[in-house]
């Protein structure tokens, strides 16, 4: 018998945070929105394959923004584009985040000087949690990005920063 | 195949063309664009010929007033290839220099000339539906010529980047 066969204690209670839970639900399963820009798609395609297989982080592209948390922007923004992602992401329930791949979608990349048609960075138009740096990154790099954004919604906190709130308050009345 | 530049000046007495045999491959330049058409046609039509795949069309702003459309014929039935320059002029004060289209003759065109005249904004008269077909509908000029800036805002996005 393996080990998942056999029963674990007595059952019962596990006591936790809430966010601690809500966090390690939504970090578990990180549903990228299924589509492609340019040659980063390919990398993105390749993680998403056998050899990568970033399905084991929980990652598993979604066909519909309704359904996904993450958007991941794998290629050359164009301007003709540019609305329809900013589209698709207002679309995107909440939670959501935005991982931007490769230099192109980091900061327009080789279209930096001469690229009449291309947005110098998708940060101009929607906000980007992640930048993962390369042309195209590889696999392993999406990867790590995914993992950087795990980390991000780990901290992530349900309660309203009043302590800071506070903290700030009394700063600015010292000062 | 009868050489090319033998054909055509037996059928077209009256044209002014350049050929250049020893370019790869074959070039005819054209020195009047309304001789386009016939030309083409034959090329395409003619049983000696048969150049029934355009393969390709360029167009390209040199300088100024000095534009110019290169189509690149193949004839699958002969296996030969041939290059058409047209040199076109913008006239007086009209915004874009025109030609024919040779939709007409090949489809392919159809695409091929929508790019030319998005990218470097060349008319071709009689195209039945030429829009842009790369940039966005509202984008503002055309982006290949020589003399093209830059506006510094498209729908709101920063198209130069920060001078920092």
């Amino acid at each position: 018998m393996s080990l998942l066969d056999h029963k674990f204690g007595e059952g019962g209670v596990i006591v936790a945070k809430l966010e601690d839970l809500t966090n390690w639900a939504r970090l578990s399963s990180m549903w990228p929105m299924t589509f492609g820009l340019a040659c980063c798609a390919i990398e993105f395609m390749a993680a998403g394959g056998p050899s990568y297989d970033l399905d084991r982080f929980g990652v598993l592209p979604r066909a519909s923004p309704r359904q996904c948390d993450v958007m991941l922007v794998a290629g050359t923004v164009t301007f003709k584009m540019a609305d329809r992602i900013k589209r698709l992401y207002e679309q995107m329930a909440e939670p959501r985040y935005v991982i931007s791949m490769g230099s192109c979608s980091n900061c327009g990349g080789p279209y930096w000087e001469h690229g009449y048609h291309v947005v110098k960075g998708v940060d101009q138009i929607i906000p980007v949690d992640v930048y993962v740096p390369g042309c195209p990154p590889r696999p392993e790099a999406l990867i790590g990005g995914f993992l950087k954004l795990r980390e991000l919604i780990r901290k992530e906190t349900l309660v309203e920063p009043k302590a800071l709130e506070k903290l700030l308050e009394k700063d600015e009345i010292n000062s | 195949m009868k050489s090319i530049a033998d054909l055509l000046h037996g059928v077209f007495p009256q044209h002014e063309f350049e050929i250049k045999e020893n370019d790869v491959p074959l070039s005819i330049t054209l020195a009047n664009k309304a001789d386009l058409l016939p030309l083409m046609e034959f090329l395409k039509e003619s049983k000696e010929t048969y150049f029934d795949s355009l393969s390709c069309l360029t167009g390209i702003h040199n300088a100024e007033d000095s534009y110019e459309v290169i189509y690149n014929l193949y004839s699958i039935p002969y296996n030969e290839h041939v290059m058409i320059k047209v040199p076109v002029s913008r006239g007086a004060d009209a915004e874009y220099p025109t030609v024919e289209t040779v939709s007409s003759l090949w489809k392919t065109a159809l695409w091929h000339e929508r790019e030319a005249f998005d990218l470097v904004g060349i008319y071709f008269e009689n195209h039945p539906d030429l829009r842009r077909i790369l940039m966005p509908d509202d984008w503002e000029g055309h982006p290949l010529r020589k003399n093209y800036e830059e506006a510094p805002l498209y729908r709101g996005m920063r198209i130069k980047p920060s001078e920092a």
